[in-house]
Formats: C-alpha cells, sequence, structure tokens
C-alpha cells in the first residue's frame, strides 16, 4: 500500500488547507468584501467543531493560514471553547 | 385491475397555430395545419389501420393500409402522408377500401408466419389487432413463404426454407426474428428519429429485404445498438420483442411510474403480471422523456428481485462478526439504545445522518427530519455532497436559486449548444437523443471536455468546436469565453443592463480583460488553442438561442462552485436566461440529487434552501415539530469522517448511499467508518459501506413504494407502487419506525401527508399535492400561488435573487498537479449501461456491455510505458493504487487517462485524493495526478478487499456471503 504519507492531510490541514481555499476565491475582491466574504463563508459552512478548532489554530500562531483568513478571523462566530 | 392505455395517432402533432376543419366519417373535426389525415381521424375517435405509422414517428407511406377517399380526388391517397385541407370530406371506410386493406393484409399474412412455437404471437402485436380490424379471414397464397420456418418444426431441425433467418438472441433483452418481419421500417426509423444511434437498416430487397443491425455480419449485440428499446417499442409485429414478454406472456396491468436511474427522470409504465414486472415501456406523455428510454430504465429493472437483496434486518457486535438476521423490532430498539448510548456518551453532535439521492422526496424529507429534530443536529448531508454541491453554492450565489433554469422541452428552440463536462450520450442518454435531434435540425453544439465523447463526431451529429482541455482548467477557459465576448463586444448590453447590475458588470468586465485571461494565455495552461476558444465564444454569443448543459466535469473540481459561477456568469454576459431555448442546465448524476437537495439534505440549510441561522425559517419548523433546532451548520460527509478519525463522531444512518464506493480516498473513508461505534446502512444489498457497518436494515426499490422524485428539470414526478415491498417495509415506513423508537411522535400513515408537510412549510413547494400531481402528471417547483402549476421556464423578466450577479472567477490551479512521480492526470466518468456504483447495473444483464472497468490511455503514452491493449496496469496516485486493463485509445489525449467506478473490485477511488471545491467540499474526482506501470494482475489492497468483503458478508445460518 503506497498511502503517500507526506502528502496525506490530517484534520488540522485540511482546515488550514480549507480556509486559504476559501480566502483564495475572495481575494481578487475589494478588501471589504473579501473580508466579509470569507468570514460569511466559514460562519455559514463550517460546523462549530471545525470553528472552535480553527480558532484554537490560530491562537496557537496560525501556521499556514494567509493572511485573509487571520484578518477576516475577527468577523468568524467562534463557538465556545471545548471543555 | 387496469391497463394504462395509450392513444396512437399515428403521425407527430403538428406545431401549427393555424387550424383547418375538415369532415372524416361526416364527423366535423378541427386540427391544426399540417395534420396528417390519419391523426385528424383519430382525434376524432376515428381509428384508421395502420401498420407502418406511429406517432412517435414521421409518416413514411410503405405499408398501403391506412388508405381512405377524399370526396372530389381520385385514387386511395394514405391517410398517414396526406395532409389535412379546409372543408374536404374524408371517408375511411368503403367497399374499395375494405377490399384493397384485405388485399394488402392478405400479402402481408402470407408472408408472415406465426412463430414457430405460437399460434398467435403474444398479444403485443398490432400486426393481429389489424387483421382483425380489416376482417381478414383468409390467405389464398398459403403459409409456406421462402422466409417461413415450417409450422411446428423448431429451427434447427432441418427442414427450413431458403431463406429462412434463425432468431437473433444476441441482444440479452429482446429477440429479433426476421420472419415476423413486414419491413415497415418502424424500428430503423426510431433508431433515427428518436434514438438518434442509427444502428439498423434495411438490407437486400423485395423478398430478401430484412433489417440488420449494423453491417451484414453483425447481429444486435455486436452492432452500434445500444439497446434503448425504441425499435421494439416501435415494432408492429413480433419480429422485435422483449424476451420478458416471450416468455411471461402479455402483462395484464400497468403502473405509470417514474425511473430510478439518472437525473432525466423518465416516466414509464411498469407492465405487471401479478405482482411480476413483465416489462417497463417509457410513457409518451412523461414530458422529460416523451416516450423515449435508455438500456437501463427500459430493460435493467431485474436487480429489483436478484438473489442477493436482503430483506430481513440484521445486526452484528463487530464488524468481524458474522451477520445475525434478526426481527425489525430488535433492529430498531437496537439502533436507537445505540444512538442514545453515543449521545449519551459523547454529546449530542457525535451522530448523524446520510439522506440518498435515490430515494424519494418524502424519504428524504424525513431523514433529515429524524436528524433535526430526533438527534437534536445538523449533521445531515447526502450524496450530492460529492456531485452537484457546486451547482447549489454557484447557482444560488448568480442566480439566487440552486436548480436548472429550463425543461428538456426547452433544446427544441436552441440554436447553439454548449456541452460542459458532462456526457451526456452515457450518462443521460434520453436527453442526449433529444439534444442530438435538434443537432440534426442544424443546432450547432460546442463540446468542452479533456475527452473526445461521443457527441464530438457520431452519426449525423458533430460539433462545431471541441475544447479538449486539460482537466483542472475549466475556470480558465471559461473565463477565456467570457473574455472574449467582453472585448470584442458580443455581449448584450441591454441585457446586462436590465437584469443585472451596471457597476458588477463593470469590475467583471475590467477582470476579464486582465491578460492572464485571454485566449493565448489560457492556451498555455488548457492546452486548448486560443482560435478554438474565439471561435466557440462567438457561436456561443452570436449563433441565436445559447443553451449550456453540464455534469460533473463542471462540478467535481477544487474551483467547482467558481467554475458553475462562470457558467451562470457567461449566460448572464449574452442575455441567454428566461425564454425557451437558453439557460444553464445542470443534467444531474442520480435520479433525486435535485430532489434530495431541496429537501433541507444538506447541514446547512432546510428545506427550500434556507439556511439554518434564518430564525423566520427554524421558526416555522419548529412549530411545526415542537422541538428547539440547533442555528449552526452541521458536519458535511467529508468532516463527519475526519471527526470520525478525530474521535467526535461515531455513530451514522446511511440511506441509500455507498460512500465506500462513491467517495474518494477509500482508505480514509474506511478509517472513518471503522472508528464509529454504530454504522447504519439501509440499502437494497450489502453494499461496500456495509462492510463496516454494525446494523443493516433491508431498503424497498421504487417498484415497491409511492413517492415523488425531482428530476433535473425540477420536476416532481410521482413514483407509484406497483408491488408490496419484497423486505416488508417501504424506505419511509423504516424512517418513521426508527424515529417512533426514537421517542418522535410521527403518525404518517401515506407519503402523501409528508408531501403536505413539505409544502405547508416549503414556500417552492406551496402548491404541490397528490392530487395535482395525479391530475397534472408532474409539475416544476416553484408551483405556488405564483406558478399553480408549475415554472417550466424560471428567471423569466428577472432572476429570482434580483439582480443577477456577475463575480470574478479567478483561475486557480489545483494542488493536485501532475509532476515527474506522477505525469498523467486521471478523470473518471461514466458509461450507458452502468449506474454510477454499480449496485443495480451489475445486478443485470447490462454486464454483457460492461463488466469490468478500464483503463483509457493514449497510444503515446502506452507505448512509452510498454502497455498494450487489455493488458494489466498498476494506477498509482498520492493515495493509493488499484490495477485494471488497459484500452488504448486517442479518445483521451496524451497525458491524460479516463476510467469508469462502476465496478467494486477496481476501486478507483483508491486511487483518488482528498482535496475538494473550495465552497462546499465536492470532492475532485475529476483530476487525479497518477503514473501506470504495467502488472501482473490485483494489487494486495484489491485481494486484500475481495477477501474482508467476503468476510463482512457472511450471514449465520446462511451457508455462503451473499455475493
Amino acid at each position: 500500500m503506497s498511502h503517500d504519507a507526506e502528502t496525506a492531510m490530517n484534520t488540522d490541514q485540511k482546515l488550514v488547507y480549507m480556509a486559504n481555499q476559501i480566502a483564495t476565491f475572495f481575494k481578487s475582491m475589494p478588501e471589504d468584501e473579501a473580508l466579509a466574504g470569507v468570514a460569511k463563508h466559514i460562519n455559514d459552512f463550517w460546523d462549530p467543531r471545525m470553528r472552535r478548532r480553527l480558532r484554537e489554530l490560530i491562537d496557537a500562531g496560525g501556521d499556514g493560514l494567509l493572511p485573509l483568513v487571520l484578518s477576516a478571523s475577527s468577523d468568524v462566530r467562534w463557538p465556545e471553547p471545548a471543555n | 385491475m387496469s391497463f394504462v392505455k395509450e392513444i396512437d395517432y399515428g403521425t407527430p402533432a403538428s406545431k401549427a397555430e393555424k387550424t383547418v376543419t375538415l369532415s372524416v366519417d361526416g364527423k366535423q373535426v378541427t386540427v391544426p395545419e399540417g395534420t396528417s389525415i390519419m391523426r385528424a381521424a383519430m382525434d376524432a375517435g376515428i381509428e384508421i389501420p395502420k401498420l407502418c405509422a406511429t406517432d412517435m414517428l414521421e409518416s413514411f407511406g410503405s405499408c398501403r393500409v391506412c388508405l381512405v377517399e377524399i370526396e372530389g380526388r381520385g385514387g386511395t391517397p394514405a391517410s398517414c402522408t396526406t395532409p389535412v385541407a379546409e372543408g374536404i370530406e374524408v371517408h375511411t371506410r368503403s367497399d374499395r377500401l375494405d377490399a384493397i386493406r384485405k388485399g394488402v393484409m392478405e400479402l402481408y399474412v402470407s408472408d408472415h408466419p406465426s412463430a414457430w412455437n405460437e399460434q398467435r404471437g403474444t398479444g403485443a402485436s398490432e400486426f393481429d389487432h389489424v387483421a382483425e380490424q380489416v376482417g381478414l379471414t383468409e390467405n389464398r397464397y398459403g403459409t409456406d413463404g421462402r422466409n417461413h420456418v415450417e409450422p411446428g418444426v423448431a429451427p434447427g431441425e432441418g427442414s427450413l426454407n431458403i431463406d429462412y433467418i434463425a432468431r437473433d438472441e444476441s441482444n440479452p433483452y429482446f429477440t429479433y426474428d426476421a420472419s415476423q418481419c413486414i419491413v415497415c421500417s418502424r424500428c430503423v426509423r426510431a433508431c433515427e428519429e428518436v434514438q438518434g444511434t442509427f444502428a439498423l437498416t434495411v438490407e437486400g430487397r423485395g423478398f430478401e429485404s430484412r433489417i440488420s443491425a449494423g453491417m451484414h455480419e453483425d447481429d444486435f449485440l455486436g452492432s452500434e445498438c445500444v439497446s434503448c428499446g425504441a425499435c421494439v417499442q416501435a415494432c408492429p409485429t413480433d419480429a422485435l420483442r422483449e424476451k420478458t414478454v416471450l416468455e411471461q406472456g402479455m402483462p395484464d396491468r400497468s403502473v405509470v411510474t417514474t425511473c430510478a436511474y439518472c437525473g432525466v427522470g423518465c416516466s414509464f409504465k411498469a407492465e405487471m403480471k401479478g405482482d411480476d414486472v413483465v416489462r417497463m415501456v417509457p410513457y409518451k406523455d412523461g414530458k422529460a422523456n416523451r416516450g423515449h428510454s435508455c438500456v437501463k430504465g427500459r430493460f435493467a429493472w431485474g436487480y429489483a428481485s436478484h438473489k442477493d437483496r436482503i430483506l430481513n434486518p440484521m445486526v452484528r457486535e463487530k464488524i468481524t462478526d458474522p451477520w445475525r438476521e434478526v426481527s425489525w423490532e430488535e433492529a430498531f430498539s437496537h439502533v436507537a439504545g445505540e444512538f442514545k448510548r453515543l449521545q449519551e456518551k459523547y454529546g449530542r453532535g457525535s451522530i448523524g445522518g446520510i439522506t440518498s439521492s435515490r430515494c424519494t422526496n418524502e424519504e428524504t424529507y424525513l431523514v433529515q427530519k429524524l436528524v433535526r429534530q430526533g438527534f437534536g443536529n445538523n449533521n445531515v448531508d447526502t450524496c450530492a455532497r460529492v456531485c452537484h454541491s457546486p451547482t447549489g453554492y454557484g447557482l444560488k450565489t448568480t442566480l439566487g436559486t440552486s436548480a436548472g433554469t429550463q425543461d428538456f422541452d426547452s433544446v427544441e428552440h436552441t440554436d447553439v449548444v454548449m456541452v460542459i463536462g458532462a456526457n451526456p450520450t452515457d450518462g443521460h442518454p434520453v436527453f442526449a437523443s433529444r439534444l442530438k435531434k435538434r443537432l440534426r435540425q442544424g443546432a450547432k453544439l460546442i463540446v468542452v471536455d479533456p475527452r473526445r465523447i461521443d457527441l464530438v463526431r457520431q452519426a449525423h451529429v458533430e460539433a462545431s468546436h471541441h475544447l479538449p482541455l486539460k482537466p483542472g482548467t475549466n475556470v480558465a477557459v471559461l473565463t477565456a469565453l467570457a473574455n472574449v465576448i467582453v472585448t470584442e463586444g458580443l455581449h448584450d448590453e441591454t441585457f446586462i443592463r436590465e437584469r443585472c447590475d451596471w457597476s458588477e458588470f463593470e469590475d467583471y468586465a475590467a477582470f476579464l480583460a486582465e491578460p492572464q485571461n485571454s485566449p493565448e494565455e489560457v492556451e498555455k495552461v488548457s492546452g486548448v488553442p486560443a482560435e478554438t476558444i474565439r471561435q466557440a465564444a462567438r457561436l456561443y454569443a452570436r449563433g441565436g438561442n445559447g443553451a449550456i448543459y453540464y455534469g460533473l466535469g463542471v462540478t467535481e473540481h477544487s474551483q467547482g462552485s467558481t467554475t458553475v459561477m462562470a457558467i451562470a456568469n457567461l449566460a448572464m454576459l449574452t442575455g441567454n436566461y428566461g425564454r425557451p431555448g437558453v439557460g444553464v442546465n445542470p443534467l444531474r448524476g442520480q435520479n433525486n440529487v435535485q430532489g434530495a437537495c431541496d429537501m433541507g439534505s444538506f447541514p446547512h440549510e432546510l428545506p427550500g434552501y434556507r439556511h439554518m441561522s434564518d430564525d423566520a425559517t427554524r421558526d416555522i419548523f419548529e412549530k411545526m415539530w415542537d422541538v428547539k433546532l440547533d442555528a449552526e451548520p452541521g458536519l458535511r460527509i467529508p468532516n463527519m469522517l475526519d471527526a470520525a478519525v478525530d474521535g467526535s463522531f461515531k455513530g451514522i444512518y446511511i440511506q441509500g448511499e455507498d460512500i465506500l464506493q462513491s467517495d474518494p480516498n477509500t482508505h480514509h473513508v474506511a478509517a472513518g467508518l471503522e472508528a464509529m461505534e454504530c454504522v447504519v446502512v439501509h440499502d437494497l444489498f450489502l453494499n461496500e459501506t456495509a462492510n463496516y457497518a454494525h446494523v443493516f436494515l433491508p431498503g424497498s426499490t421504487f417498484l415497491e413504494k409511492d413517492g415523488t422524485f425531482t428530476n433535473a428539470e425540477r420536476r416532481i414526478n410521482l413514483v407509484r407502487k406497483v408491488m408490496e415491498p419484497k423486505n416488508g417495509l417501504a424506505d419511509w415506513e423504516v424512517t418513521q419506525r426508527l424515529a417512533q423508537e426514537m421517542g418522535l411522535g410521527w403518525s404518517y400513515s401515506h407519503p402523501s401527508e409528508i408531501m403536505n408537510e413539505i409544502a405547508a412549510t416549503t414556500p417552492s413547494f406551496a402548491n404541490v399535492t397528490y392530487e395535482l400531481l395525479n391530475s397534472e402528471g408532474s409539475v416544476q417547483w416553484p408551483c405556488n400561488d405564483r406558478a399553480p402549476k408549475g415554472t417550466p421556464v424560471m428567471h423569466i423578466g428577472g432572476f429570482v435573487r434580483g439582480k443577477g450577479k456577475l463575480i470574478r472567477t479567478d483561475y486557480v490551479a489545483t494542488d493536485e498537479k501532475s509532476g515527474p512521480r506522477f505525469p498523467l492526470l486521471l478523470t473518471t466518468g461514466r458509461i450507458l449501461s452502468q449506474y454510477n456504483v454499480g449496485a443495480q447495473t451489475r445486478r443485470t444483464d447490462n454486464v454483457v456491455w460492461h463488466h469490468e472497468d478500464r483503463l483509457e490511455i493514449h497510444p503515446h503514452d502506452a507505448e512509452q510505458r510498454g502497455v498494450r491493449d487489455g493488458d494489466w496496469v498498476r494506477i498509482a496516485s498520492r493515495a493509493g493504487e488499484t490495477t485494471l486493463r488497459a484500452l488504448i485509445t486517442d479518445r483521451v489525449a496524451p497525458g491524460v487517462v479516463y476510467t469508469t467506478f462502476h465496478h467494486p473490485d477496481t476501486q478507483a477511488n483508491v486511487v483518488t485524493t482528498d482535496y475538494s471545491d473550495w465552497a462546499t467540499n465536492c470532492p475532485e474526482y475529476k483530476v487525479t495526478a497518477v503514473q501506470i506501470s504495467p502488472s501482473n494482475g490485483p494489487t494486495d489492497w484489491q485481494e486484500e478487499y475481495e477477501e474482508l468483503t467476503k468476510k463482512s458478508r457472511r450471514i449465520a445460518g446462511h451457508m455462503e456471503a451473499a455475493e
């Protein structure tokens, strides 16, 4: 079996990748629209545990996230941290 | 017992507006100009005997049975080829006509014996009916014609006549018996006019005239015949006849219902004898198919009674245990107990459900209701996630509604058709036949597809332009088409000013004009010559009514949603909305993809595409369901699997979907399923996903339940129960019993009550009732007070969202790139005879056309790797590897390979990756970087998997695994 360890993403890597994909779509728009677009998309389509994990990743430095995701994060509706 | 009788008017309806009044046997009748006398007579209730005429085909005038007399005109003209005229007096009966008809029929009879083992055929024969109609009583010429077999002697037993030809039994579903044939050419014309394949012809002259499939040496199976059944339906004798009719005799009752295969949603008459289906015959009043069918709907329904069907609920503790058959009560109480346990232990969000695009609207509605009301979360998704979720997002964003804009009839008014990432002759064959008919009338065709699909060039159809783009470059090519339209001033400014936001247009136009969007630059990434892009753009923009039809080659990409928006934009720039003949039309994969999406199957929205966060919408359902709904979006299928691997998602109810086979990166799907504690599979068969299931709930087929399917045109068609569920419960009853066991007070006694609830809560379905569907045949949503009988064409006079949205569509190359290790790009698709994961069609005789998935590879790439046609090859990607046999063909470009995914032993999705659409997580099936090398046979994984499958299908008390 040649499941390629170096390219298979874990959930954290996928969240970062997906957030960046969203930002990449909106980045050709004017900045305010792009920021609102990224935040709304994540609010509309990501279940709370995905958003919570993204928050944790951002709090831990946000490695790998595009600047647009980081800037948009203030408009994302962050769920309560897991207990 | 009722038998649905359809009137055959003999010739097609005239579309003329001017009418003509004539008299037929003294009766006054008014018909559109151009109508044949035969049809006008039938309108007046007078049936003129006929053999070579039928209203599915243009008149031909060869049989000389339908003759009439017209006052003041000489002779006895054929009523099928003679048009009506004002004031004429037609007589259909006279001594002269009777004598001529009898004489003609007597000649036919002399060369048309009963079949060798039957006295009067099967009763399906129109010929026998006509013989009776004209009062034929004698045959003075004898019955030992040259092509007859001696009565009572079987073929091959030594007493055949000189021209006798043995029956052609090669097609698994119908026979051709030349001795029964009267050479009326109805089959030949049906193959041309209705199906558009041109597989049949008449060879020879006089007594030697024979119908021939393909070349003289071909039989039906070996010819180009696609087994659509149009010829069998057209045949007025038993020359072409369904084998089931020959074996079982004529059916004695029939019920109109809807096919459960693709998103065309054809109407059929299920013709029955007792509780057995004898045949499925396409229904002429079906507005999606207009009396036509394909090999799947017409013939491939045998899976419904296949021995592999599981009819009893089953439970097992561990997935390594054999299955244990249990009662329904035990199964429901086990599932309810497990789901409650999981929620108590791991939290409310730890379980979820998947609705099926193969089940009815009512069943889908109930599954999402169970999740939202009963599980108390929004973890519900549907297989549309992996096919058309980008259509939902893209069309909602640009137009305001997540659906195609037209009905299928619209294609009759189209001048330029653009087919993007779809292969209609294989995936949506009945629509393809209607499309080809329009193309033969002169409409122009543009094909945008990496592969040279059949539509690019076949009998009497040739695309004006084929844009063979590199997989993954859809957005670049569509943006380049828009670039040409805007920079050359071909856009429809009046339409844009009226229907869109002009400043958005200016912004979009500025974006389009940027250098990277020019055809010359896009040629570099897509491989499509700039000049071809320019010519295609000009044709689409200025060729008249332009209609776009697209499929999963558009959606199943990292930029799937962007491509859908680019398509919507292209039609906006050129004013192609809001009238027949234009629009944007997603061709839906499964029978009820549209319906599953409409019914609130997605985790972020309630029925009618209303977001969970919308207080007013939640309020409607909270009152109706007496529950507090979660306003947060739930998990999508890929997110569920990730959460399962991470340990926060533990149980799932899967209705009618085989995610292990159909979803990408099989290893990841398997890992997710394996990590769950209660996987409930509700299906007809022990599918691949069931290898990882703890509970199996047997499903019912579309023949065994009432409900509705919504096809690609938003058409809500009734599905009618023609037999009792073999497993005892229709699928909606299974979900209801499970809900009751979980404490919900559901009490639906019929699916029509579920539809009433849908109508009461969902504005676009407000006026839909079973009574309306019964009286209208079908309706297209929106169906409400503003459109009481539905909406064939949307966005007339304005877009649903108000102004159409033009949105920047920046091309972003996928990260799934070819390189030194994986130099080829794999893309996937379907074939005509098989359907999706093949669970149904593999259990029919359709396997004679396609019994294994093959890897299409260009001769150049094959030679470099030492691969010959038919060799086993290993195909490896970053995600995994599998093996299958090679098919060397130049239909694919160098650098591209292609395969289908119908067979579980191939496991094409072992190689597809986790990459997905940015907006919807729809997997990027259509682009995987791979390497190909010669191989000796199946991989270890394939062998291990086969072993696992065998093991996981053991049922305690049964001798062997079910498959």
